[in-house]
Formats: C-alpha cells, structure tokens, sequence
C-alpha cells in the first residue's frame, strides 16, 4: 500500500495514499467538524464547516474532499479556521428555526450538536425565518423544509439509493430549497415512504409521522382493548436509544415495558412472519408445479411494493399475493383472536411497532380491512416506541423480563431472521426443503444469502429440483435485478426484495443517523438471536399449527385468500390523482 | 496625455470581413494556422504557447500551455474541449464580439485546441442572452465543414474533430468551468469540487479542457506568427492584448483591444474619452467580481498580476466608471445585490453570505449600520473569500471589501449618523 506521511496539528500521520484530511486528523484524535460528509455517501463538500489550513495554500481546504498531500502541513485549530467554522455555524443557524426545544431531533441533530460543542452562545446575523409550509401529505413521512441546511443527503440516498429521485434542489441563492418536484408533497409523488432520507437528514428536516399520541388516546379509553404487535427489528435497535449496544437488550423487558405502558396483549409480529413463510412457501410450489409466474417475489416491504407499483408494474404479477407480516397479525388480531377471546373486533385497537415508516402507509391501504375494519389501526416507528417508554417514565434497561401473551406471541429463528436482508428467503428456505423432500435440513444456515452485500444468487437443491433465488435490497439494487430479468439476462424462481439497505433492520423508522457500520451490526444481532432459540423453522411453530387446525384449516385454502392475500395497484410517476394516494 | 495605441489581434478583421463567409476569413490569412498546426506535433504546438506565455482570458489568468499540457498527454477514448463563451460578467461583452464578429477564428482555434489535445468533440458553451452569436457559431459550423475542414480526417490529416453549439443556461455561474460541465450533461448548474479537474475528469466523466473565447481566439496568430512575437506584446508575465469594454459614466462606451501593459488611465482617459456628468469616483475592473478601485491606482496596468497587485482584478476586462455625482455605497449595494440572484446556493458560506452582505450594504444605505456590523461584514467577507467553494463565492465580498478599504471614508460617514 503506498502511503503519505503529513503533519497535522503538529502530529505526524502516515496515511494511505488518497485518504482524506478528515480521515486522517481522526486517526490522530482530531475531530473535524462536519454536516454534508455522510459516511455512506459521496463527497459533497458543500457546508464548507470542514475547512482547514494547509500551510502554502491560500484558500481553505474542505478536509472531507481533500486528500492528504505529501508532507502537507495542516492546521485544523488556527484562527482562520475557527472564524470560518464558527462564521458557517452562524450562517446556518440565523436562517433556520430556533425551536430546537420542540423538534423531534432535539439531542439527536448534527447541527445542535455543533452549535453546543463550538459554544455558539449568540449569532450575529439577524435570524431569518422563511416560515415555508410543512409537507404533511405523506402518511409516512413528514418534512419541515425550514430545517433544511441544503446538504444534499436526502437527494442522493433516495436518488443514488433508492432510485426513487423524489427529491431535488429549487431556486438560487439564500432562497434554495430541497424538494419533490413541482415542490408537490411527497404524498403526491412517487415516494415510497422507506424514510431512508430521514436518515440521511443531519437535522429535523425530515422525520415520520409521529402518531404515538393517538396511541396514548386509545390506552386511555377504557373500552378500548388495545393490543400490540411488534417486528423483529425493533429490539435489536431499541438498545440504541437507550444507550446499550445494538441488541443487548432483552426481548424481555421490551414485552414488560409494553405491559407497563398499558397494552391490554403484548403480541410479535414474528407470529405472523412465521405464517408468511407457510403461506409464501407454499405459493412458491404453487406457481413452480403449476406454471405461475415466475420469479415470485416476496411482499413483505410496503417501500418496495410501492416501488414495484410505481417503476415496475409490469412486474406486479411477480409479487407474492401473500400480505406482510404486520397485514396478516392485523386480520388475524379481529378475527381469530378477537373469537378465541370473545372480543367484540369493533372495540379492539390494534397497534403495531415497526422499524419502517411505510408501514404506516400500509396499514391504510383501502384493501387492508379483511376483518370488516382496518386490520391495523396505527403503526408506530422504532423511535416512536422508545417516546412512549420514557414519557412513561419507564428504566427498560432494569425492567424485570416477562413473556408474550399466547397465542399470537409464539415464534421461531425463522421468523427473527426476518429483520435482516436475505431473511426471508433464508427463513423460506429452511421450510421449503423440509417440506418437499421430506428430509431434516443438515445444516440450516443457508450464508449465501446472509449480508450486506446488494445483491445475492444461491442455487438450492430440492432433491432434483434446482431452486434458482435472489436477494435484493435496497429498490435499487431490486431495479438492477428486475432490469436484468426484464433483459432476459437472468432467470429466477423466487427472489426476496426489501427496500431498505440492509433489510428491516436499516428501515426508516430505525433510531435516526442510522448507517451501513449500525446495520452490520443489528444484523449481527438478529444472527445470534436465531442461533439461540430453541426452535429455527416456521412450519415447527405449534402456534401456527394450531391456527391452522382451529381457523385457517390449510394453507392457500378459503380463509386464508379471504385474510391473508391481497393484491396491487398500477400507480403512475408523477404527480398523480388522489385516487391512487 | 500620452496616448496608448489599440493593436488588434483577437479582433484583426472586426468589421473588415463579412463573419459568415469563410472566404473572405481565408482571404484575410484564415485557416493558415490549422494547416501549420496539422503539420505540427502535438508538444510542438503546446511549447509555442509555452514560450507565447499565453494565459487565460476568462478571468482566472491560468497558463493556457500548462492547463493543456496537462490533458494532451493522457490517453482516453475520448476527450473534449469546451469553450466557455458564457460571458456573465456585467459589463462584459468581448466574446460577443470575437463570435459575431469572426466566428471562423474561434472555430479555427477550438480545432487547433482539439487537434493538440486529442479531442475529437468540441462544445462551444454560450450565454444563453447571445441568441445571435449561436446563431453566427452554428452558420461558421456548417461553412466550415462544406469547406471539409470540420468532419471526418480534416484535410487529409487523419484527425476528425466536431463541434456543437449548446446553449447557456441563464445563469451567471454557469460560467464556471464544472458548471458548465454539469450543465451540459443535464443537470443543475452548480460547480464541482476539485480535485478531480475537468483536466483528468471532466465532461462525462472524460479528460476535458475549458477555455474562454478570447483565450482560443488567440491562438491562430500564435501559430502564424511565432510564440516569441506574442511573448512581445504588452506585460512580460500576461503578454499579448486584452479587450476592454467601457461602460458607465465614460464618454466613449466602446471597447478597445490593446496591449496588456496599457494603464486604466489610459483607457479611461485616452480611448474612453474621460468621464461624463462629474468627475472621477471610482472604477471597477474585471466585472461584478471585480475590486472598486480609486483614482490614485488608475496608472495600474491592466495586466492580471499588476491589477492583482494593486488589490482589484483584470477579471473579463470590463471597465465601469463611476463619476462622483453617484451615491457609491448606493452602487456597491446593487453590486451585492447582484450576487444574492446568482449565487448557486450549493454551499453555506455564498448561499448565506452574499445575502448577508447586500443585507449589511442596505442597513448602510439606510444610515442604520453601526460600526460593529462594518467589523462582522470584514469578518464574513474574510470567510467567504477562503471557504466558499468557488470562484464566485471567493470574489462576491470584492465591491464590498474593496469599498470599504479604499472609500472606508463614504462607510464611516454613514457609521457615524448612527451612533
Ligand atoms: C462564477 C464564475 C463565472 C465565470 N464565468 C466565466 C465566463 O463567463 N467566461 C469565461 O471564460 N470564464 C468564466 N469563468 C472562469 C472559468 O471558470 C474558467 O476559469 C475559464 O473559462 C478558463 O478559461 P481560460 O483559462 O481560457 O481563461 C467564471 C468563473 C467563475 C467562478
Ligand atoms: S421516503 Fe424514501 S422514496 Fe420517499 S423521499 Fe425519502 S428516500 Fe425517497
Ligand atoms: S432535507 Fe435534510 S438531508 Fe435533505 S438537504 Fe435538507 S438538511 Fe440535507
Ligand atoms: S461559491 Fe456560490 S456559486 Fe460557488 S458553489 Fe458556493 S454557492 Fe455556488
Ligand atoms: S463536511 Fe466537508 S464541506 Fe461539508
């Protein structure tokens, strides 16, 4: 490896060749200040926070853009450079609102965090308030675009990421502006509510749509029964937000947590993730023995169904009719569990905790009212959920663990799995062997389709039958893949698609600043928490095998299409009718 | 009044030919230059830039030898040369000139620039205003290949070259180089960082040179005429001619070309006729960006490194005279204002700054400046001079900083009303 030595600060480094300014003060303790640098993202070198002195240059370097020269001379503490950060502070802070006591990144903004290390304690320039309408019109996601600091992280994870390119800039100058186009909502364009630019916001620019309140509303009634039901991705980030590393904490004391807030059932979505996978199993054969469309591919992601609505409809057939696990809890939850527990269903309030914001989109979708009503009354984001605990004043992390209410609280590693990219088809996997060649799988971890890279192929045996499948996430490696199908360059039977980078785990509604190095690390996680439960395929879960035998009797079979299958809708670019909303 | 002589050498045949005929610019030596340099090596043509001592017209003084010299080596698939005609500066309408005028030389020159740097598609980048230049560009294009020297193996030399006129996008930075780059891919005028240059990295992504009109128009009387002859003319370290263009409170608003070491008093004076409805105040250099200079630095010369010495700009050679029945901080306000419409907003400190300081400009007008705003607008100004991320962030503070440092009296004047 060739390298570079320099002085920063007055301390020698010795760097590889090309690594940045800023890359390198940190390997020397320094921090460089910085606002546009996403670690995920391109340079953009725009916030200019970042500049530095380099001795024998004029101009101010931008540490994140500029790559350590050889035996450069760098400053990062001189006057220059403090007037030139503390000046680009002020800039933004004057033209950007002063509440951060009331926005929902308060203690959580890279911006505040700045203003409080570089002692920001008056600005001088005048405060600029441009009082610009809020975006309301998604159910997902919601924007404040008087927050914005124009750093161009939202534009290019939707654009580059996701290949959605929702987002672009407007105007020139002081009056520049990072919208939809047209400036429309992004209810009224071809979002698909993934949140992964929530995640890129520095600021509280972006964020979902809070709607715990309605939640303490519906606890609060006493006629309510209020149950909930909450994805495997919850617990291995709800650590984060309270200060413990990425699944230490206990399923446990999540589940009394939940009881404490006041839940009449404290369920798991994993039930249902259990179900999917026979349901989608068994759909799979369908189509393979009985010429179906092909590649099937999973349904479990509203981001990427909306994707797939949107940019691919030609490829609506390919999805799997089976409703994600969150739609199928919600029809269950007003049927079969309101009978077994003799509930009326119209006073049952169902509540469900997603890592994702476009599940809130999801559960509004008109066709989701299997039980006579809306299957899942509101859905609750990651972050939301860590709200409710500390409103409730609750130490989760000393919490005495308890269990999940029956039935609907049993679940398998398969169903665990689910959190992460290439779970499904992994969870998928283990069943569908077992159930067409009749034999116990050797070993059950199928590592092809395991991790971050974007997209997977593995090849599985069914004793004679060759099982071509696919792992795509992000839509826009899932755009790579459909392109490639629609091409005729590759052929697959299934292919699992989740919209956002690295699965479930990374979804929008994930504690914010989420990033690719936290997501590995979830994904580790998920991993270790399969690994140790006592049972690891969906079709061993008795609880399923009692739903079927009680309600569902078969799998595909009348009951089932009635609560568990659905079907999508074509939907244009842009901008589009209220209909299609 | 010692008088300085125009020489004529970008705009040899202004009003001497009829622009679209190509005849009548090969009658007048037209075409010479291409012939000689197809004959000629690639490195052959850059050292006779090289001793021409030949620097950048469009404002940032760039040696042309060197900036091509770095691209003409590197081996690729494909090059490209862009000619910045783009002509945002205020005042300023010298490529104008050359493309209405003598749209042949241009295109001779971009030639000659595709032939030595291996490029074999050339775009001609132009004000979006200048309906009528695309026009005279896009008539010269069409005569040139009827003429076989544009097209496929041009001459018989094997080297096929084409070029393209694209239009501007209405916007002042659009004139900087990467902008120019991103506004013909399609996107969004907005400059990019450097590292890469446009000279490894450039348009699509392919080793790119940009140069200005007047910079390229340059180069067919090189050729002809021998770097040495031109390393002659004017200053020793920015030789040849420079045009300017008179605007403002001057008798004569026209435009001159002459040798770079001609002082402003000359220009001012001698070929502007002098001043107009009062007596000198100020002039300012080189276009919006330029410095407000007084009258005790008018025997600079024009050249880039005098003007740089003596605190303004050569920038696009645009001369605006400011007479003192004018309200100079009312002038300057306007020039600030300038700069809050055309600033790209890409990057904090010339998105927020320039509004900041047509903001201070019009609490000073108003007489509602106190002294400590004149220090926070110093301070600002500094910043923005070193961290924007291009050019026209770094220059915006230069009518406000240059006013303040040599008219801080007019400032303190108003200052004071206040306190
Ligand atoms: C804001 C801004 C606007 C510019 N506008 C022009 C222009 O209109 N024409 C031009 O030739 N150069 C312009 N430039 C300079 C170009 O970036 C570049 O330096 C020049 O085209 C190089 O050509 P030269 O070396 O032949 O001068 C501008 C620079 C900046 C920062
Ligand atoms: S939610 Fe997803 S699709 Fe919508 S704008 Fe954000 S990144 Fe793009
Ligand atoms: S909305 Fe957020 S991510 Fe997007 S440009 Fe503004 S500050 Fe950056
Ligand atoms: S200095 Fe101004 S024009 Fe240049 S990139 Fe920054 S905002 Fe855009
Ligand atoms: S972090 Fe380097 S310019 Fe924004």
């Amino acid at each position: 490896m060739e390298t570079v030595t320099a002085v920063i600060d007055g301390c020698k480094v010795e760097v590889a060749k090309g690594t940045t300014i800023l890359d390198a003060a940190k390997t020397v303790g320094i921090k460089i200040p910085t606002l546009c640098y996403h670690p995920d993202q391109s340079i953009k070198a725009n916030c200019r926070i970042c500049v530095v002195e380099v001795e024998g240059v004029q101009l101010l370097q931008a540490a994140c853009a500029t790559a350590v020269g050889k035996d450069m001379v760098i400053k990062t503490n001189t006057m220059a450079v403090r007037e030139a950060r503390k000046t680009v502070l002020e800039l933004i802070l004057a033209h950007h609102p002063q509440d951060c006591l009331q926005c929902i990144r308060n203690q959580n903004c890279e911006l505040q965090t700045l203003a409080h290390e570089y002692n920001v304690r008056e600005n001088r320039f005048e405060h600029i308030d441009e009082n610009l309408l809020l975006d309301l019109t998604s159910p997902g996601v919601h924007r404040d675009p008087n927050k914005c600091i124009k750093c161009g992280r939202c534009i290019e994870v939707c654009e580059r990421v996701q290949t959605a390119a929702v987002y672009s800039k407007y105007n020139r100058g002081f009056k520049v502006g990072v919208a939809p186009v047209l400036n429309l909502g992004l209810g009224e364009v071809a979002c698909i509510n993934c949140g992964q630019c929530v995640h890129a916001c520095p600021v509280g620019a972006i964020y979902e749509n809070d709607q715990h309140e309605q939640v303490w509303d519906a606890i609060c009634d006493p006629k309510k029964h209020v149950v909930c039901q909450m994805a495997p991705a919850i617990r291995v980030a709800l650590a984060e937000e309270f200060g413990l590393n990425a699944g230490e904490l206990e399923m446990g004391k999540i589940v009394a947590a939940l009881r404490q807030i006041g839940f009449d059932k404290v369920f798991h979505t994993n039930f249902t993730a259990d179900l999917t996978i026979i349901e989608e199993g068994n759909e799979l054969l369908h189509r393979i023995n009985n010429g179906g469309k092909l590649p099937m591919i999973t349904s479990c992601s509203p981001g990427w169904i909306k994707y797939c609505e949107h940019f691919y409809p030609d490829f609506l057939d390919n999805l799997s009719t089976c409703k994600s696990p969150q739609q199928m809890f919600g029809a269950l939850v007003k049927t079969y569990y309101a009978e077994k527990a003799s509930i009326d269903p119209a006073d049952i309030y169902s509540v469900s905790f997603m890592p994702c914001t476009a599940k809130k989109f999801e559960c509004i979708r008109p066709e989701m009212n299997s039980s006579g009503y809306q299957d899942v009354d509101v859905v609750l984001t990651t972050r939301e959920l860590a709200r409710m605990i500390r409103e409730a004043g609750i130490d989760i992390v000393n919490i005495a663990p308890e269990d999940f209410d029956a039935p609907m609280g049993m679940y398998t590693g398969a169903a665990v799995i689910f959190g992460a990219t290439g779970g499904v088809m992994e969870a998928a996997l283990r069943t569908v062997y077992e159930v067409v060649t009749g034999k116990t799988l050797q070993d059950i971890n199928f590592t092809a389709v395991r991790g971050m890279e974007g997209i997977k192929e593995a090849t599985v045996d069914l004793d004679g039958l060759e099982v071509k499948v696919a792992v795509a996430h992000t839509t826009g490696n899932a755009r790579k893949l459909l392109d490639a199908i629609r091409a005729g360059e590759k052929f697959y039977h299934f292919i699992e698609v989740m919209a956002c980078p690295g699965g479930c785990i990374g979804g929008g509604g994930q504690p914010y600043g989420t990033t690719n190095e936290i997501r590995q690390k979830r994904i580790d996680a998920i991993y270790d928490e399969d690994a140790g439960l006592p049972i690891r395929k969906s079709h061993e879960n008795p609880a399923i095998t009692q739903l079927y035998e009680e309600f569902l009797k078969e799998p595909l079979g009348h009951k089932s299409h009635e609560l568990l299958h659905t079907h999508y809708t074509k939907r244009s670019l842009y901008p589009f009718s209220k209909e299609e909303k | 009044m010692s008088l300085a002589k125009e020489q004529r050498i970008v705009l040899n045949n202004y009003d001497k030919i009829n622009p679209a005929s190509i005849d009548e610019y090969i009658a007048q030596g037209g075409y010479q230059a291409l012939k000689k340099a197809l004959t000629m090596s690639s490195a052959a043509i850059i050292d006779e830039l090289k001793a021409s001592g030949l620097r950048g017209r469009g404002g940032a003084g760039f040696p042309t030898w060197l900036k091509w010299s770095f691209t003409a080596p590197i081996e690729a698939d494909q090059k490209y040369i862009v000619c910045n005609a783009d002509e945002g500066e205020p005042g300023t309408y010298k490529d104008r000139l050359i493309m209405d005028k003598d749209p042949y030389r241009l295109i001779e020159a971009l030639t000659i620039a595709g032939y030595t740097l291996g490029a074999t598609k050339g775009y001609i980048y132009v004000r979006g205003e200048y309906p009528q230049s695309q026009q005279s560009l896009n008539t010269a294009i069409t005569g040139t290949k009827a003429a076989g020297m544009m097209g496929k193996n041009i001459l018989g030399s094997g080297f096929d070259f084409d070029l393209e006129v694209f239009s501007g996008a209405f916007a002042f930075v659009c004139g900087e180089e990467t902008a120019i780059i991103e506004s013909i891919e399609g996107k969004r005028g907005e400059p990019r960082i450097r590292p890469p240059y446009p000279g490894t990295v450039g348009l699509w992504g392919k080793p790119t040179v940009i140069n200005n009109v007047e910079t390229l128009a340059n180069i067919p009387a090189i050729l002809n005429n021998g770097g040495k002859w031109f390393a002659s003319i004017g200053a020793v370290k920015y030789p040849g001619t420079k045009i300017m263009t008179l605007s403002g409170d001057v008798v004569n608003k026209t435009f001159v070309e002459v040798p770079t070491d001609t002082t402003l008093y000359d220009i001012i004076y001698g070929f502007g006729g002098g001043v107009t409805g009062g007596d000198f105040l100020a002039v300012q250099v080189g276009g919006n960006s330029g410095g407000v200079l007084p009258e005790s630095l008018l025997n600079t010369p024009i050249d880039f490194d005098s003007m740089m010495a003596a605190g303004g700009s050569l920038g696009t050679g645009a001369v605006f005279v400011i007479n003192d029945k004018r309200d100079l901080l009312d002038v300057v306000k306007n020039m600030a204002h300038f700069f809050t419409e055309e600033s790209c907003g890409k990057c904090t400190p010339c998105r927020e700054g320039c509004q900041r300081l047509y903001d201070f400009m019009v609490k000073v007008c108003d007489g509602k400046a106190t002294v400590k705003d004149l220090k926070i607008a110093n301070g600002l100004a500094r910043v923005m001079n070193k961290s924007a991320l291009c050019g026209l962030g770094q220059a915006a503070p230069t009518p406000v900083q240059t006013a303040i440092k040599f008219f801080g009296n007019k400032f303190e004047e108003k200052l004071l009303q206040n306190s």
